[in-house]
């Protein structure tokens, strides 16, 4: 009982990771309606942010996230201006797409010349050794405690200012029609640059997390959970900012659960085929909005 | 005066046929390096794959990023019916069967995910697909089978647990997949498969079913409206696409020694950068998809001298590329350009 709590407990800190860079892909569809496929790098350039400022430069980890949160919001935005805010009138969802595929193989082999294929070990950001319950028999590590509490204030300052600011509510507008939004004197450009400022932020404290719980750092390390953090993002109903944290946290539970008790090669095809089952069940994800289709 | 041409499909028969024998001549003569001889049949097999996601993407207008799955189901099925039939039936009969057993497994797949991915729209059917396309590498790379005197014996933990006779034989060994499949696809088949599917897909768009596919692709409610079966069309389009990206996997089985299920042949990364194969050569542009995948394969590979700058190049090329064929502004700059050179130079525009 003890150790399926145990287990639990870590697949709700995954699953907080997973929901951290979910939120930053769900406001990103969301307002700017697209697939930002090179999210999950934005998270390895996050990574060799912190690894250089801690590690190489000797700088105080919560610096360190405040630095790398800057690089990636620098990136972020300048990619947006560079490469996708051109395409926005094109017309085609897939020039964006393979636009977004070029600058995640631009990200990944510019982190290949710079830091090389080897991996890099990572020192944990959170210093604090956990907590020892029942006894001893239940220890929580300190970074799992940091990771749920930091997914949880993501997402309460995030609905905070989506719901209680002006900005945030230009967000809402521009998500549910962009040319109503022009109309009412809301710049839409400024809002997607802001939309793309604070998703990659939130990619640099998914960075530090990820990296804290699992200390490999490679080039490739962002692509496979950026994937997995689309695919929450999609089970929560993509464009919902409480969608994604559910959909991050069943996701984490799920693959955690599925890897301990069902077997390790197949958690994958477990994680992605409840993804299957949950859109047939229910089309738009948990709490997607289900809009009529009109002739 | 009616002049008689060539039609656009025709013409790139033609082109795939004298590539064909340019190469042919240029290996006879020994000009071509053993590394560019080994490059040859992968670019055909990407060039095939292109060829059958163009139908999903731009004659069915569904974005796949699942394509690597029906590839995958495509190679190992071949792969275990050749292992299976290698002292019983000559090459000439095996490999055809080979590809047509693959084909129907891959065709067979697309039936099946298309039954539940079809219902789906836009975004979503794309997730669900690379989804899909996970599951099924996920599901190859755990998969432990072997055969013996009692028939049978699959496991999705270790060889151990097959619990296999001693007169056994291990058929896919886990993430260390088939190896033995004789090598019986050469440069001259695969592009006698790529000419096959150039064919089956030319003649899909230019008949009745094309036009009614790319009808739902174009207005899905007016399709419906003027008595369309979409479920039907949709079904069509996408199975046929799966089964050209069968025969690419079958191509793919039978020339390499080990088959294995890893992430770099068969995972959503595949997928993906087939998609950029197509999106470059033109979406719904069949002819275009060829050219792409042939150009863009072989430009990475040739770039080798520049080593690890090259993946990098690439990436700036690629995204130049979308921003120069796609952006309003550079669109605008093109016309503004072609005004000017025709202006100055008095020639006719072409429309």
């Amino acid at each position: 009982m003890l150790s399926f709590l145990n287990y639990l407990i870590s697949g709700i800190s995954l699953g907080s990771i997973y929901a951290i860079i979910a939120l930053g892909y769900t406001m990103v569809y969301g307002i700017a309606k697209m697939l930002n496929f090179a999210h999950g790098d934005f998270i390895m350039v996050g990574g060799y942010a912190i690894f250089t400022c801690m590690i190489t430069l000797g700088m105080n980890p919560f610096v360190s996230i405040l630095i790398a949160m800057g690089v990636c919001l620098l990136i972020g935005v300048g990619t947006e201006k560079i490469a996708y805010k051109p395409l926005r009138e094109a017309g085609s969802p897939l020039a964006v797409l393979i636009t977004a595929i070029g600058v995640s193989y631009l990200l990944e082999n510019l982190a290949l010349l710079i830091f090389g294929s080897n991996p890099k070990s990572f020192t944990s950001v959170v210093s604090w050794s956990g907590l020892t319950l029942a006894g001893g028999q239940l220890r929580i590590q300190g970074v799992t405690i940091v990771t749920i509490v930091v997914s949880l204030a993501v997402l309460l300052v995030l609905q905070w200012f989506v719901h209680g600011t002006r900005e945030g509510q230009a967000m809402l507008a521009v998500s549910q029609d962009r040319g109503a939004a022009t109309l009412m004197g809301i710049n839409v450009n400024h809002t997607i640059t802001l939309t793309f400022a604070i998703g990659s932020a939130l990619a640099a404290v998914a960075g530090a997390l990820l990296c804290s719980a699992y200390p490999t750092l490679t080039p490739y390390t962002g692509a496979m959970p950026g994937i997995k953090a689309f695919v929450a993002a999609v089970l929560g109903g993509i464009g919902s900012i409480p969608g994604a944290m559910i959909g991050g946290i069943v996701l984490g539970v799920i693959e955690i659960l599925a890897r301990t008790y069902i077997s390790s090669q197949l958690s994958d095809a477990i994680v992605f085929g409840i993804l299957v089952v949950v859109l047939l069940v229910k089309p738009t994800g948990i709490l997607g909005k289900n809009i009529q289709e009109k002739v | 005066m009616k002049k008689k041409t060539l039609s656009k499909s025709t013409w790139t028969y033609i082109v795939v046929i004298l590539v064909w024998a340019v190469v042919m001549i240029l290996q006879q003569a020994g000009a071509l390096s053993s590394h560019l001889q080994g490059l040859l049949v992968p670019a055909t097999y990407y060039a095939i794959v292109a060829v059958g996601l163009n139908i999903c993407v731009g004659i069915l207008g569904e974005l796949s990023l699942g394509h690597a799955g029906f590839m995958c189901v495509g190679a190992f099925s071949s792969s275990l019916f050749s292992i299976a039939m290698q002292n019983t039936l000559p090459v000439g009969i095996r490999f055809p069967l080979a590809m047509l057993i693959g084909i129907a497994v891959a065709a067979l797949f697309g039936f099946l995910i298309g039954i539940p991915v079809l219902r789906l729209n836009g975004d979503y059917l794309a997730i669900v697909t690379l989804a899909f396309g996970e599951i099924i590498k996920n599901i190859l790379n755990a998969l432990y089978l072997g055969v013996d005197s009692k028939g049978l014996h699959a496991s999705f933990t270790s060889q151990m647990d097959l619990g296999l006779e001693a007169d056994g034989t291990m058929l896919i060994n886990g993430p260390m997949g088939i190896s033995g499949t004789p090598r019986d696809a050469n440069f001259t088949i695969a592009i006698v498969i790529l000419l096959i599917a150039l064919f089956v897909a030319q003649n899909l768009v230019n008949s009745r079913d094309g036009r009614a596919i790319m009808s739902i692709r174009d207005n899905r409610i007016a399709a419906e409206s003027v008595g369309i079966n979409i479920t039907h069309y949709k079904m069509l389009g996408f199975v046929v696409s799966a089964a050209i990206a069968g025969a690419a996997g079958v191509l793919f089985s039978h020339s390499i020694s080990t088959l294995q299920a890893g992430s770099q042949y068969f995972g959503y990364n595949v997928s993906i950068l087939i998609l950029v194969y197509v999106v470059l050569g033109g979406i719904g542009n069949i002819s275009g998809s060829v050219l792409a995948a042939a150009v863009l394969y072989l430009l990475p590979e040739l770039l080798r001298a520049l080593s690890s700058y090259r993946m990098l190049i690439y990436s700036i090329v690629l995204i130049a590329v979308m921003l120069f064929n796609w952006a309003p502004a550079a669109r605008n700059w093109r016309t503004k350009v072609a005004a000017r050179l025709t202006k100055t130079f008095g020639r006719k525009e072409r429309a």
